[in-house]
């Protein structure tokens, strides 16, 4: 079940250009592994080397953040929609 | 060198919403229509200002509520426009990226906006941050050269 993922301009650079690309699997982690795969420059820029969501990346369920939900682990249903956000701040 | 150009309503729009959000620093997106740049899509005319909640709640420190950046982002998307950069203001020191700025800055080919409110008129300036480096880039507003524009508005 592909599910439509939304990419920040900063990584649509390893995706030839893309603003939205697929991945499948049953939960959020399946599915950015899946697209990691597909788009290897993003390897390690959304998911640590330790397998946890990068400190500087934000990662919504259609409008629910993932780490208010079951984070990697969260299950995902056809229609849905990954929004990869950076994290914005500064001083 | 690099130039953002931005609308007089975008800039009322910012120095406004900075000042509404005092004490605390005021932070929100830009948007305008996309340059090809290889296989990004980057711009440099801001035509329309997001607005955030600064979810640091902070004088001295911002962060871009990440709802409102994804609202941001959603909209654009319907609009055909990219998100070019990041506003900010500095409620205390002059409009120049602090060494936080600088460590955080997520996207190299965006344009850093920064509104000093430490003096009595409010001052703007845009930078690129890119690997520890910060330039200082042109800012046009409205056709005029902001320090022009700043006098006029």
């Amino acid at each position: 079940m592909p599910v439509e993922i939304r990419l920040p301009s900063i990584l649509r650079v390893h995706a030839d250009g893309k603003s939205t690309v697929e991945g499948n699997g049953s939960t959020v982690g399946e599915i950015l592994e899946d697209m990691v795969n597909a788009y290897p420059g993003m390897d390690g820029q959304i998911v640590t080397a330790d397998g946890s969501l990068h400190k500087f990346v934000n990662v919504y369920l259609n409008d629910d953040d993932i780490r208010y939900l079951s984070n990697l682990d969260t299950s995902v249903s056809d229609g849905d929609t990954i929004s990869i956000l950076p994290a914005v701040a500064g001083g | 060198m690099v130039m953002l150009v931005m609308t007089s309503d975008v800039y009322a729009q910012i120095v406004a919403y900075c000042l509404e959000r005092l004490p605390e620093e005021a932070c929100g997106m830009l948007a305008g229509p996309a340059v090809e740049q290889g296989t990004a899509h980057y711009g440099n005319e801001a035509c329309t200002f997001y607005p955030a909640r600064n979810a640091a709640g902070s004088a001295r420190l911002y962060t871009v509520d990440p709802l409102d950046y994804l609202r941001a982002d959603r909209d654009v998307e319907i609009r055909g426009l990219v998100i070019l950069g990041v506003v900010h203001s500095h409620t205390h020191t002059e409009p120049y990226p602090s060494p936080v700025d600088i460590d955080q800055a997520p996207d190299p080919k965006w344009h850093y906006v920064i509104v000093g409110l430490g003096r009595p008129l409010p001052s703007m300036r845009t930078y690129s941050i890119r690997a520890g480096q910060v330039i200082e880039e042109e800012l046009l507003i409205g056709g005029l050269g902001h320090r022009q524009a700043q006098l006029i508005i």
